[in-house]
């Protein structure tokens, strides 16, 4: 059976080249790069490369890339050290939008019991893209930060960073970007995007789990997390994960070479997935079919459950992820969903096909011949779709 | 260990008595489509014996396969044990279930209650109203929030 992996914005394959990176790093540059014998040294200017390098993509300087061990890690630092700077000077109000990623939201409710007041943009008035006028009527004298992600994990919409970094500039208020779903397929130019702070993940270019990156920019001073050694200047302290360093940093080299080649064979991919999608009766895409991530397509089909036609599609090889809220622990749907208005009842039949770099045309076949039987056996059996058609309930889409 | 057991599975891809009766002897609905599922059973009733019974579902996995699993559970069976099937037997005939998914046992056990119900109202039968009243919350939906 054909299996189309389709859930690259969970987590992607490692790139050979990350892979063939990552193997001396664990049987030979064994060193601790703070050692300072051969064996360590070696190590240490591997890790002086990959900073270099990673700073390179971002077109960042080499000392204001600091690792860490995931994006969520990231954006755990960048906003508490706003937070926590801002707090000195008396300011403790934080503009976000309402569907960032959770490692984002929940950091900020935490500093909201704390004291924090917290604006939630919406994200409804243009399909899951930010008005980045929004963001400049939110700022406040008092305000520590604006955090708002670069691309949506969900339903892909790319945010205007490079206008809300400039606004944040001339506001004189930190700018941090969750860019872990943009960083190695969008371009990403911090000093001409006027970004301060940006968290990014590996797994999410093909390089390994358990390793990210924050950038933040010469003179954001980071408030640890944890306290410990002097790796990362003392910021990060912790015996430098350098395996998953000096894959994440192949990785994201490559990534960025072939970026404009592979978003625009993507692209073309997402748009023949998303128009053959739509010929299925009431559906809808979620989120801006332009502004949104090369790969990313996200679709309800009403009357049905998304966790459902997630598991028919994993029995024929095909693999997603689903904004219903069976597909959790929490039985609510996808707040990014319900944040840009999609109706309750239609977020429950939702699932994201996020397409990888090594996408084929006949994997889009295979998908759009699979799916669609299957969205209608599932009508079928519902008893919500039976409503629909009887007229005793109503169509949202 | 995956989310579900091989039996869910099997009842998710195979469900058992799937389908509509148009001269159903009672129809039972529970759920809400706000909250993600809603289950609708049919049963027919011959000297006080579930003679047929069918399913529609709008759900998860799980709620596919408890509606299934319930089906069997009263196919044959007398109103009086069809009454009695706690979401707890589902569960058990399903080789379990995940924690957050406990509800949609819940629903299966109210779906073939309500069914039960309506045939009692459509024959002016006595049954105790207080004790099956129709649930018409959407607590399954959260009871098992964390």
């Amino acid at each position: 059976m054909r299996t189309v992996y389709a859930d690259n914005a969970a987590t992607t394959k490692m790139s050979k080249t990350a892979v063939a990176a990552m193997l001396p790093m664990l049987e030979e540059f064994y060193g601790n790069p703070s050692s300072l014998h051969t064996t360590g040294q070696i190590v240490k200017e591997k890790l002086d490369e990959a900073r270099a390098d990673i700073a390179k993509c971002l077109n960042a300087e080499p000392n204001e890339i600091y690792f860490t061990s995931c994006g969520t890690e990231s954006d755990n630092l960048a906003i508490r050290t706003a937070a926590e700077l801002g707090a000195k000077k008396g300011k403790k109000h934080i503009v976000t939008t309402a569907f960032e990623h959770h490692a984002v939201l929940h950091t900020v409710k935490k500093l909201e019991k704390q004291g924090f007041t917290v604006t939630y943009l919406p994200v409804s008035a243009h399909n899951g893209v930010l008005d980045a006028s929004e963001v400049e009527a939110a700022i406040r004298e008092d305000t520590a930060l604006v955090t708002i992600m670069f691309a949506n994990n969900e339903i892909g919409t790319i945010q205007p960073i490079e206008e809300i970094g400039r606004i944040c500039r001339e506001k004189k208020v930190l700018f941090h970007t969750d860019a872990v779903q943009a960083a190695g397929h969008l371009p990403i130019d911090v000093k001409k995007q006027n970004i301060d702070m940006l968290s990014l993940s590996a797994h999410k270019f093909h390089g390994p789990k358990g390793v990210g990156v924050l950038y933040a920019k010469r003179g954001v001073r980071l408030v640890n997390l944890m306290e410990g050694g002097a790796q990362e200047k003392g910021k990060r302290p912790g015996t430098e994960n350098m395996a998953g360093i000096v894959a994440m940093a192949a990785a994201f080299k490559e990534s960025c070479a072939n970026m404009q080649e592979v978003s625009v064979r993507l692209t073309a991919l997402r748009n023949k997935l998303i128009d053959g999608l739509s010929a299925i009766p009431h559906s809808a895409l979620n989120g801006d079919r332009e502004k949104r991530l090369p790969g990313n397509v996200n679709f309800s089909f009403e009357g049905i459950e998304g966790e459902s036609l997630l598991l028919y599609l994993d029995d024929v090889g095909i693999e997603v992820s689903s904004g219903s809220a069976c597909a959790s622990a929490s039985l609510d749907p996808s707040h990014v969903l319900l944040a840009i208005g999609v109706h309750r009842e239609v977020a429950h039949g939702s699932v994201r096909i996020s397409l990888g770099e090594d996408a084929t045309e006949e994997d889009v076949d295979y998908i759009l011949e699979k799916l669609p039987p299957i969205v209608a056996d599932l009508r079928e059996i519902s008893p919500v779709w039976d409503a629909l058609e009887k007229g005793t309930m109503t169509h949202r889409i | 260990m995956a989310l579900y057991s091989e039996k869910v599975m099997d009842h998710f891809r195979h469900p058992r008595n799937v389908g509509k009766i148009d001269d159903a002897d009672g129809v039972g609905e529970v759920g809400n489509v706000v909250c993600g599922d809603i289950m609708r059973m049919y049963i027919k009733v011959k000297d006080n014996i579930i003679t047929d019974v069918k399913f529609n579902t709008f759900g998860c996995g799980s709620a596919i396969a408890t509606s299934s699993m319930a089906t069997e559970l009263i196919m044959g069976k007398s109103i009086d044990e069809a009454l009695e099937l706690t979401n707890k037997a589902v569960v058990e005939a399903l080789g379990g279930l995940p924690s957050h998914k406990i509800h949609c046992s819940v629903l299966a056990e109210e779906a073939v209650r309500a069914a039960i119900v309506d045939y009692f109202e459509k024959n002016h039968i006595e049954y105790d109203r207080e004790k099956y009243a129709p649930k018409e919350d959407c607590e399954h939906c959260h009871a098992h929030d964390e």
